[in-house]
């Protein structure tokens, strides 16, 4: 039986781990080789490696974090941030990220989506998607949650899917930061409206927060947390005891 | 020394580090010679069953693969690379495999319920068939990564492992010298680490 799956998010910036409250105050965490190391070793079943460095010196030093860590960690990476073109992708795929998630770059310019779907794979195609609610809408928001774009989540996301994204990453604003749970409601609308795996992000807080994401929504695939797991809030082998007590399937 | 057969087609840095990581000698090749000299033959792939299929004949790799089967040469296949062993592959339309091992590749969608997502992503526990030399680190239930939407069917008798997905899907199969691993040993942790290993001291 097919696993839920636990993913811890790393944030870097000119080659070190961050974690920011709704996207501010961002504080310096440790080195991402040692806590993807750390991470895989203690059961994390995937790991996502986002890039918040805007300059070419950051880029430089977070494809440097990147190869190093794809040498000495064999889970599945997923690379995202300053994603804008299919020469972005080629860029982390050659140093060993298995999937590549867009997210204002596909906002920007849609079509890169089926460029890359054709080049790489759906499989390889991750969409990535902040979204906040708006006037009681669920509406994308760009630029790290900055940017309103006007567009309604549900369909923006069902159009993704059908040009290429083989998997969906869905990261509340409203929750993010909050630790007091996973946007249920967000994400149950989610699941309904598209057949590709769907990732939870934004919110967790405990344990607990876990346990009622994959009961309450249980065709969501996997869930995504940053600062919980970095500052050892909740530990990836504690979660993943409790899962298997509830009868959730987990890798162990 | 190893051969990972390079066709243009995937990403082969994370395989090259994991047998890096298990002390083996690996060299991404498309050079006959080389292959030659090689003791054991990887067949990476990731991709679309008609294009690189074409790639494998195009580059000449097919011929030199099925020679070096041939002669006995351990051979392992990953992903689209194991799916490629078999004789055909019905991935839209009808395209000629390699012929290694007796076998059609057909849709997940096929065999799984309708309520079941597809691509298979994720961890899913192996199932183990037939004892295998290929197995000797590993046990039954051990988590394995598959991402695909096909997989190999009519071949009963060459199953090593399946998976559950909604049906049971062939995880791994063999014929004698040829191997093939629907998941993906690079990106399997420990276990898939474990499964190379063994293949190395095949």
């Amino acid at each position: 039986m097919i696993t839920k799956r636990i993913i811890p998010c790393l944030d870097v910036k000119d080659g070190r781990v961050v974690k920011g409250v709704n996207f501010e105050n961002l504080g310096d965490v440790a080195s991402p080789v040692d806590m993807a190391k750390l991470y895989t070793n203690s059961g994390a079943d995937e790991l996502v490696f986002y890039d918040i460095t805007a300059s070419a010196e950051g880029r430089k030093l977070f494809t440097e974090i990147l190869t190093e860590t794809a040498r000495n960690v064999f889970i599945p990476l997923t690379v995202g941030g300053g994603i804008n073109s299919v020469a972005d992708f080629d860029r982390v795929l050659k140093c060993g990220a298995d999937k590549v998630s867009v997210n204002s770059g596909a906002i920007r310019n849609p079509a890169i989506i089926t460029e890359a779907a054709k080049l790489y794979g759906d499989q390889c195609v991750v969409l990535s998607c902040d979204i906040k609610r708006v006037n009681g809408e669920f509406r994308v928001f760009a630029r790290g949650g900055r940017d309103d774009t006007g567009m309604e989540a549900i369909e923006w996301i069902r159009r993704c899917v059908s040009m290429g994204a083989g998997e969906v990453v869905v990261n509340s604003i409203d929750t993010d930061g909050v630790k007091k749970g996973f946007d249920i409601e967000m994400l149950d609308a989610v699941c309904k409206a598209v057949s590709v795996p769907v990732i939870a992000s934004g919110g967790a807080g405990s344990i607990d927060d876990f346990i009622e994401l994959f009961r309450k929504v249980p065709t969501i695939d996997a869930g995504l947390a940053a600062s919980i797991f970095h500052f050892g809030e909740v530990s990836i082998e504690d979660l993943k005891a409790r899962m298997a007590q509830e009868g959730i399937p987990v890798r162990r | 020394m190893i051969a990972i057969i390079d066709y243009g087609v995937g990403n082969l840095f994370s395989l090259q580090s994991s047998l890096h990581e298990i002390g083996a000698e690996a060299v991404v090749t498309s050079d006959e010679q080389v292959i030659a000299e090689a003791d054991r033959i990887i067949l990476p792939g990731v991709g679309a069953y008609e294009d690189a299929a074409r790639k494998l004949r195009e580059t000449g790799m097919a011929d030199v693969v099925r020679r070096e089967a041939a002669a006995g040469k351990p051979l392992l296949g990953i992903c689209l690379g194991m799916q490629l062993m078999f004789d055909v592959g019905y991935e839209y339309g009808e395209h000629e495999g390699l012929g290694l091992i007796h076998g059609a590749v057909k849709p997940i969608s096929d065999v799984i319920p309708p309520d079941y997502k597809i691509p298979h992503i994720g961890w899913n526990a192996l199932n183990i068939r037939q004892e295998t030399p290929l197995f000797k680190y590993i046990k039954e239930g051990d988590y394995v990564y598959f991402v695909h939407s096909y997989y190999a069917a009519d071949c009963d008798e060459s199953v090593l492992a399946t998976t559950e997905y909604g049906a049971d899907l062939t995880a791994a199969a063999a014929n004698g010298n040829v191997y093939g691993c629907q998941f993906h040993p690079e990106k399997s942790g420990t276990t898939g680490l474990n499964i190379l290993r063994a293949f190395v001291e095949l």
